[in-house]
């Protein structure tokens, strides 16, 4: 795998190496055990024709957490924007390859990206509520898709979201507030609330807690150890510790490149790459 | 030659070789002064702020004995003068040779200068806005000497000829400000009933769906239109958009004369358009990306993001944005002078011909004129209104625009 990437001609190939993929997929152990939520094949991504991310192949399983890992620009978060397609909204960006949900290519024809948003939710860095009251930033997808027809349903999404983001009890008596009033890491766990609102399968997390203090952070960590018994997600992050914390599949980038990618244990204590190495050591990056 | 050797352009030359002079002077001095320290230590400012520290000294030397001079001897600037002011540039260099040491902070003072220039020509703005607006209170004071303030803001009859002769009649001068107001508010309310949709919508292509080259043409073709000369606008309403609006309504089996509130109203609401447009534009770029894409990442489409999300965000820059728009269309005249007619009429018509402020002062103020009558004076007093309804818009639009600033900054 560290061959495919590096080496130029191997690149400037169109179809993927199938050798290389049926390794890369027996690397994974875990892939065995538990189904494949998302496949992806040789995935890249362009920036004005400039390519981001260099033919990533990778299994995300259905359940559990998977980090994405490595130093700025390495490409990690716009891999993460390809499970959402949410790179459709930025002008000049292009994704090549094949990710198939479910076994079906979310980039096919008859896929409407806006309903796959509703499949595959995000969470940003920045915390990001929009500036009205707590109810109706929870209250925003479910409204925009109909999923509830009475009141009295909305303000029970409203409150199991909120319940199982843990900001219930500290929000129920001030939900017509404005979500903007809140502290940051309440302000993240509004927005998650507000994702899990419209029942998503998958949540992404693009440097969750980056901009929060530890405290705010380790709330932050034990909510995702929740919240994987029910969704798949996956996390990019800045912080290996929180990475080895919260995940139990690991994936690390460099340059575009997925270097390894393995059980997170595996990654800590026995990376195979020597780059993996130097970055989880603090030598690189 | 004999006009260029005339006292103010001797004194003119005077004063630019002086200060040139005494740039090149105190940039030299400095030079030769730390060449003669031994001690090897620096001088404090670079040669050149000695240089413009000497400039300033001379350009306030010499522009202060120039309005000295106007002031006090309240004679034109003769030859007698020019010497004068020969020597004060003497002295002025004296007094650089005796400050100019390698240890004199230049640097610092011509920092200095800097900041009091700017303050006078900021200061010089502020002061023409008190002039004016003291002028309009006083010059109303002396028309409300002839009508009741009260009268004038709340009489329904405004037909400003007064008597010329005691034993005229008919021209008794009424100046019920009522009709003038109405007029303008109708104007206005047509206007921005155009402008508004208009150039919210052209605001939402802009700044979120157009791509960057549609962009780049787009808005500045838009902004062509504020850069439009209003007296264009004036006969284009005039002459094609009142017929056209005439031949429309005759075609219904109804009279409208071609100066009309509509006319003139949806002339100048193309006028606004680009008002709205471009600062909407800006206020809705304005609005964090974060929020879109949290939108779009819960599954909405582009245009629930826009009225759901951005909208809303954007809605206090949006309404400074149709004030300065409303204010900008109360103020206008020409386009009125031409399409809207004269008659002061009170009426909810906005097919009759409507007068509005502006126009009404152009009509007092034009021709020949007794500055003292109520009638010239009563211009003043409609100026005055106007201009405390503007100014109340317009702070009212920057305290919500900055408002809405803090929140996202």
């Amino acid at each position: 795998m560290k061959a495919a990437s590096t080496n130029y001609i191997s690149d400037l190939r169109l179809k993927p190496n199938m050798g290389e993929v049926i390794e890369m997929m027996a690397s994974a152990p875990a892939a065995e055990t538990t189904q494949a939520k998302f496949e992806c094949r040789n995935v890249e991504v362009f920036y004005s024709g400039k390519r981001a991310l260099h033919g990533i192949n990778m299994d995300v399983p259905d359940s559990g957490v998977t980090a994405l890992i490595g130093p700025s620009g390495c490409g990690k978060s716009t891999f993460l924007r390809v499970f959402n397609r949410m790179n459709d909204t930025i002008p000049n960006a292009r994704v090549a390859g094949q990710i198939l949900m479910d076994r079906q290519d979310i980039y096919g024809k008859d896929i409407d990206p806006v309903l796959l948003r509703a499949r595959v939710g995000m969470v940003f860095q920045k915390p990001n509520p929009f500036p009205k009251s707590i109810y109706d930033n929870v209250a925003y997808g479910p409204r925009i898709h109909g999923l509830a027809p009475r009141k009295s349903d909305l303000d029970t999404i409203v409150e199991k979201s909120l319940m199982r983001a843990g900001l219930w009890d500290e929000v129920k008596d001030r939900l017509k507030e404005a979500g903007t009033s809140l502290s940051g890491g309440q302000q993240q766990r509004l927005v998650i609330a507000r994702a899990i609102a419209v029942s998503p399968e998958v949540i992404l997390m693009d440097e969750p807690a980056s901009a929060l203090d530890p405290i705010a952070t380790a709330k932050l960590e034990e909510l995702i150890d929740e919240l994987k018994e029910k969704y798949c997600i996956l996390i990019v992050t800045h912080s290996m510790a929180q990475a080895a914390r919260v995940s139990q599949k690991t994936a690390f980038f460099h340059l575009g490149d997925l270097v390894e990618y393995d059980d997170t244990q595996t990654i800590f204590t026995n990376p195979k790459d020597q780059r993996t190495q130097d970055y989880i050591t603090g030598r690189t990056g | 030659m004999q006009q260029l050797l005339n006292p103010e352009t001797l004194i003119g030359a005077l004063l630019i070789i002086g200060v040139v002079a005494a740039f090149l002077y105190g940039r030299g001095l400095a030079i030769s002064r730390a060449q003669l320290t031994t001690d090897g230590a620096r001088a404090h400012s670079l040669p050149s702020y000695h240089g413009y520290f000497s400039a300033w000294i001379v350009a306030l030397f010499a522009s202060g004995m120039i309005a000295f001079w106007v002031t006090f001897s309240g004679a034109a600037p003769n030859f007698v003068f020019a010497i004068l002011m020969f020597c004060a540039l003497a002295l002025s260099f004296s007094i650089i040779n005796r400050l100019l040491t390698p240890t004199f902070r230049a640097r610092n003072h011509v920092e200095r200068f800097i900041g009091g220039a700017l303050m006078i020509c900021s200061g010089v703005a502020v002061l023409t806005t008190f002039g004016i607006v003291l002028s309009l209170v006083f010059e109303s004071l002396q028309f409300f000497k002839h009508v009741p303030i009260l009268d004038f803001l709340t009489g329904l009859h405004w037909s400003p000829q007064t008597a010329l002769r005691e034993d005229q009649i008919g021209q008794s001068g009424s100046f019920g400000a009522v009709p003038i107001f109405t007029g303008t508010f109708m104007i206005t309310a047509v206007a921005i009933f155009i402008a508004g949709p208009i150039g919210l919508l052209i605001a939402v292509y802009l700044s979120e769906y157009a791509n960057k080259r549609t962009r780049a043409i787009v808005k500045p073709m838009v902004e062509i239109l504020a850069g439009v000369p209003t007296i264009v606008y004036g006969f284009f309403a005039l002459l094609t958009v009142g017929p056209a609006i005439r031949n429309f309504a005759e075609g219904f089996g109804f009279s409208v004369p071609t100066q009309s509130a509509i006319a003139a109203g949806s002339v100048m609401g193309v006028m606004i358009i680009p008002f709205i447009s471009s600062l909407s534009d800006d206020v809705i770029n304005a609005v964090p990306q974060t929020l879109r894409d949290a939108s779009f990442a819960l599954g909405a489409t582009q245009s629930e993001t826009m009225t759901k999300v951005i909208f809303p965000a954007a809605l206090p820059g949006i309404i400074g944005a149709f004030l300065l728009a409303i204010s900008r269309a109360i103020g206008e005249t020409m386009i009125v002078v031409m399409a809207a007619g004269r008659a002061a009429n009170l009426t909810g018509n906005p097919f009759e011909a409507v007068t509005t402020v502006t126009v009404q002062i152009v009509a007092l103020l034009t021709g020949d004129q007794e500055f003292d009558s109520a009638k010239t004076l009563s211009a003043f007093a409609l100026g005055l209104v106007l201009f405390v309804f503007t100014l109340v818009l317009n702070v009212i639009a920057l305290l919500i625009v900055r408002r809405y600033r803090e929140r996202y900054e």
